[in-house]
């Protein structure tokens, strides 16, 4: 099985014990759905910019983007938001590699909306706002997310949300993407069985 | 990784990194906001016990960009005794809490005497250390030859001039081999240093045989202050058979791209002609120089400690 780059291999205690609570066209379902509250709430693509955090962010930033292209006529790019150097945890790991940024319009004057798999804390969506503060001043900034497992440490939600899921703490949820993982699915792992 | 005071030291994943993370910083100095918030309230001094205009300038930079504070500590004219005085230095900057020490000596292994001294805690880089080593200089060129070259693994880079007397020449040696590159060191006799049999690389006396072959032509400072110690002739004769001129030039590979790390002697290793032409990449290094300082510096400031 595939592991998420971003969380460890789920072999501590009640390993193996894995549900799938999103498959491949649930995502598809709930992105398309995702796409088209975008498009009703800022009234079209207009003014849109559409920025994933790495990396499966980015991958569901892309996914959106295409569909938004087939349903306004007109193409919509997606761009890639790193976040790393702005993280609020960053002296309690070893530095960490960066990952891609593109900005692919200026933000200045435009809606932003951030993407990303997993919204948990929030802090690392708190980093994002950080870091797009350094790049221009948007009219506004939205957040889309496929999975919300709720257990905020900061005041923030989500825009748009793929799938509320709560979860505790003990459990670990996994999104694997076709682009880095060979197929969609979100599962939850481990917890008390 | 806690210092960086040699290219030997550094593996090829270490340095692919370095170069990874510095292609990432690069896009910093084209945002509006010129600033990252990431080494907050770390201390970096610049310890130079040499004149540099470029290094010092390009550490500074970079560490403002990473908004650490930059203490900047010019030690010319110090008359302690080298040892006491890098001595107090270091207790003097372990005081004032010093994060990272970006040192430039005129003695050869003084960073490395800082670095395993336990005077100070901090993180040393060498900015130069006599005629043994410029790490930052030979990652700065690394990553100018890969942005135009590609992946550095097979190519061929010729180093032409004071190999004897050149901390660039070692550095980018060791750096390029590691990277995978084959790196030829051109120089007349005397001017190659003893021992240059035991690096990773070969030497020729013969620059218009090399550039023919060569993905890269990085040509040295001759040091004026040097040329009356008969290391060759004159200044025109080395000029005519090691300087990089129009015609040399122009039988170099059509890809090949021009290097010199600064400050150039325009006329004698390299003509003016060359040095402004559209495929000398000279201005481009002084810019990717802060890029690869910013990422030296994350890496050893940003995680832990």
């Amino acid at each position: 099985m595939v592991e998420s780059a971003d969380l460890p291999p789920a072999s501590d205690g009640a390993s193996g014990i894995s549900r799938t609570v999103l498959d491949g066209a649930d995502i598809t379902r709930a992105l398309t759905r995702i796409t088209h509250e975008i498009l009703e709430r800022n009234r079209g693509s207009a003014d849109v910019v559409l920025l994933g955090i790495p990396t499966r962010g980015v991958h569901l930033a892309n996914r959106i983007a295409e569909r938004m292209t087939e349903v306004e006529g007109n193409p919509v790019s997606a761009g890639a938001l790193d976040v790393t150097m702005y993280r609020d945890d960053l002296r309690m790991r070893p530095a960490r590699s960066l990952e891609h940024t593109d900005i692919p319009d200026d933000v200045d004057d435009k809606i932003v909306v951030l993407v990303d798999d997993v919204l948990y804390s929030g802090r690392t969506i708190r980093a994002a706002l950080d870091a797009l503060n350094d790049l221009g001043r948007p009219r506004a900034v939205q957040l889309a997310v496929l999975v919300d497992r709720g257990h905020r440490e900061v005041p923030l939600r989500a825009d748009f949300v793929g799938k509320n899921l709560p979860t505790s703490l003990s459990e670990k949820v996994k999104v694997r993407l076709a682009e880095t993982d060979d197929v969609d699915a979100v599962t939850i792992v481990g917890g008390a069985a | 990784m806690k210092h960086l005071l040699s290219t030997g030291d550094v593996t090829r994943d270490e340095a692919t990194l370095i170069l990874d993370t510095a292609d990432e910083l690069l896009a910093v100095a084209q945002r509006p906001i010129k600033k990252l918030p990431t080494l907050r309230g770390r201390t970096v001094v610049n310890l130079f016990f040499e004149d540099s205009t470029r290094t010092r300038i390009s550490f500074e930079a970079a560490a403002k960009r990473l908004s650490a504070d930059v203490i900047n500590f010019s030690a010319k004219g110090s008359s302690v005794s080298k040892g006491e005085s890098l001595k107090d230095t270091a207790l003097t900057l372990q005081a004032m809490g010093a994060d990272a020490v970006v040192i430039r000596h005129h003695a050869s292994g003084a960073p490395y005497r800082l670095a395993h001294a336990e005077w100070s805690y901090g993180a040393v880089i060498n900015a130069g250390d006599g005629s043994h080593e410029h790490p930052t200089q030979a990652l700065l060129d690394a990553f100018t030859m890969r942005r135009h070259l590609g992946d550095l693994d097979g190519k061929r880079i010729t180093i032409v001039g004071d190999v004897l007397h050149s901390r660039v020449a070692r550095s980018n040696a060791l750096l390029l081999h590691t990277l995978g590159a084959h790196v030829t060191l051109v120089a007349p006799p005397t001017l190659l240093p003893v021992g240059v049999d035991t690096w990773p690389v070969s030497t020729s006396y013969d620059l218009d045989a090399e550039v023919e072959k060569a993905d890269a032509v990085m040509m040295l400072r001759v040091q004026r202050e040097r040329m009356n110690a008969s290391y060759f002739p004159s200044a025109r004769e080395y000029s005519r058979r090691y300087g990089l001129d129009q015609a040399r030039m122009n039988r170099m590979p059509v890809h090949a791209i021009v290097m010199h790390p600064g400050p150039m002697n325009r006329g004698m290793e390299i003509s003016a002609d060359v040095a402004d032409s559209g495929r000398s990449v000279i201005v481009e290094q002084v810019t990717n120089g802060v890029a690869v300082r910013m990422a030296v510096l994350y890496l050893l400031l940003g995680g832990e400690q």
